[in-house]
């Protein structure tokens, strides 16, 4: 999605001389083509997240639409209290884009992982918290969302290819995107694990299976009306994040399930313990913690076959 | 301005019982210079172009508060909310008060911030400046280091920082809690153009705070002050930073200033 976000940040750009963008250091083989073309609008803050928020709360203010890139720690979690103090006590355009969220960043090991970014973003009601399922929904998300006055946190996956099948790259602001209905059981997914539980799902139905899928972008603020639209066709809605357990997806599902006083049966999936034990690639952090295609398969069997 | 400021920041904390008096009366006479000789006259805090105010070491904002009010900016009405429910004006300002830039109170925010406003105002090709006024104790925070490579780096010669160098910070002298020897060359070494004055004389602050450089770099005037200024008893005394004043010492304050 990295190439995506530039390559669409570059025509918000070309649009709009308000559109600047600022790396914490990071970005080779991605940024490039903004720094080329409008130099004056690309600003390496150097690896200093802190003050690279702080710097982009001044910009905003100053009339500015700053895009604050960086991994998903190091743009969420780093500065999080000038995010907190700056962009949103101020209500400013700011655009806080986190790169690879869950184990995306496997190999780089568990500072890099990013697992707790949509927990810890999602408490604070007027930042806008955003995490697009693949690159094509990432395009058209940008397009909503460019100027918008609020502040955003833009979750972004790193796989360019990854696709999520039937969703044809649509997003629709305040709603869930319900790719496949069913009377059976829900499997609802946010962020870049989509593309991996669309092949299960896409599996399943080839074998006469009929799960029903959803993905979920717009996580703050969250759609709750469709949402509740949507879990109250089910008896069983399942959870998918590339995310420690508590705070995301699942948490916010089972807020409004809660809330809404529906009966819909919750199962989340997400990483239940901190991964501080032998590390690895993402497709073995993945399978460690049952969020491997394999995993989520034979748990969906289970269940709708039962 | 700067007697009037310290009026107001010893009726206000007396009317509210509250403390951080020694913080507002070391920056009494910088808010004076800079709202009575720096700031333009016409200097309209809705306008879009104009000189921003940073006010990163929050917890002196009555001494903003009172400058605004001098300068017309806020009503009486206004300021008489301090510290009261349904106001902005809290301990630490908030921006939804006019003439508030920005809201501050977490310590070692505001260069950076400022900095941003600046490196806007270049890449608008305006002549606008940003004051930040910053307390010593704010050079323990990291992201105050960043933020002074940041403007040096980008040349923000159009950013103008005023430490208020009391040598205080809350729980004791600088000295002993985070020793800042040879403040003015490390920011000398940083890049940064650096006055050094008497932070209680307002036409050297405000020379310094107009004094520029001609080669690109951010100024830093560091002021050299007193915290508790004109209250003898609050003097360069730790207690000040927190304790409010009985009825006893807040007659004895304003008899000592001669109101």
């Amino acid at each position: 999605m990295r190439k995506t976000f530039i390559a669409e940040l570059i025509k918000l750009a070309k649009a709009d001389e308000r559109h600047v963008l600022l790396t914490g250091d990071l970005g080779f083989m991605v940024l490039e083509p903004f720094m080329e073309r409008f130099p004056d609008r690309f600003i390496n803050a150097g690896v200093a997240e802190q003050n690279m928020v702080g710097v982009a709360t001044g910009l905003a203010e100053s009339g500015f639409i700053p895009w604050v890139y960086s991994i998903v720690s190091f743009a969420a979690l780093r500065p999080y209290e000038f995010i907190r103090n700056g962009p949103v006590v101020h209500q400013l355009p700011v655009r806080i884009v986190g790169v690879g969220g869950g184990f995306e960043y496997g190999h780089a090991g568990v500072t890099h992982h990013g697992l707790e970014d949509v927990g810890v973003m999602r408490t604070n009601p007027n930042l806008n918290v955003y995490a697009p399922a693949d690159a094509a929904q990432t395009a058209s998300l940008m397009g909503h969302i460019a100027t918008m006055p609020a502040p955003i946190y833009l979750r972004l996956g790193k796989n360019e290819n990854a696709v999520v099948s039937g969703l044809n790259g649509t997003y629709v602001p305040n709603a869930p995107q319900h790719i496949h209905q069913s009377d059976n059981v829900l499997f609802l997914s946010m962020g870049s694990i989509s593309a991996e539980v669309s092949q299960v799902m896409d599996a399943l139905r080839a074998a006469g299976e009929t799960p029903g899928f959803a993905v979920l972008t717009n996580i703050t603020p969250a759609p709750i009306a469709a949402l509740k639209d949507l879990l109250s066709q089910y008896n069983t809605v399942v959870t998918i994040e590339e995310h420690y357990i508590d705070g995301g997806l699942g948490s916010l599902i089972a807020e409004i399930i809660a809330e809404q006083g529906l009966s819909t049966r919750l199962i989340r999936n997400g990483v239940r313990k901190t991964a501080n034990d032998l590390g690895g690639g993402r497709n073995y952090l993945l399978s460690k913690f049952g969020l491997d295609m394999e995993s989520l398969n034979a748990q969906a069997l289970e269940l709708l076959q039962a | 301005m700067s007697n009037a400021i310290r009026k107001i920041i010893l009726d206000q904390s007396h009317r509210r019982h509250v403390g951080h008096i020694g913080s507002c009366l070391s920056i009494a006479d910088i808010v004076g210079a800079l709202y009575d000789h720096v700031l333009p006259a016409d200097y309209d805090p809705a306008s879009p172009d104009r000189d921003r105010v940073v006010l990163s070491k929050g917890h002196a904002a009555l001494a903003i508060y009172a400058a605004l009010r001098l300068r017309d900016i806020i009503s009486q009405a206004e300021l008489d909310k301090f510290l009261g429910d349904e106001s902005y004006l809290a301990v630490h300002p908030e921006h939804q008060l006019p003439g508030i830039d920005f809201t501050s109170g977490s310590l070692g925010q505001g260069l950076s911030v400022a900095a941003g406003c600046a490196l806007a105002a270049k890449m608008q090709k305006s002549d606008r400046k940003v004051y930040v006024i910053m307390s010593d104790a704010e050079l323990n925070e990291g992201s105050t280091w960043e933020a002074a490579m940041f403007a040096a780096h980008h040349k923000l010669d159009n950013l103008v920082v005023i430490l208020d160098s009391n040598q205080q910070q809350a729980l004791g002298f600088t000295k002993d809690v985070m020793h800042l020897a040879n403040l003015s060359q490390r920011w000398e070494m940083f890049d940064w153009q650096v006055h050094s004055v008497d932070g209680h004389d307002h036409a050297k602050l405000a020379a310094a705070m107009q004094n520029l450089s001609t080669d690109g770099k951010p100024t830093m005037v560091i002021a050299n002050t007193t915290f508790g200024k004109g209250v003898s008893y609050m003097e360069s005394k730790i207690r000040w930073h927190y304790m409010p004043m009985s009825e006893e010492e807040y007659q004895q304050a304003v008899s000592e200033l001669g109101y």
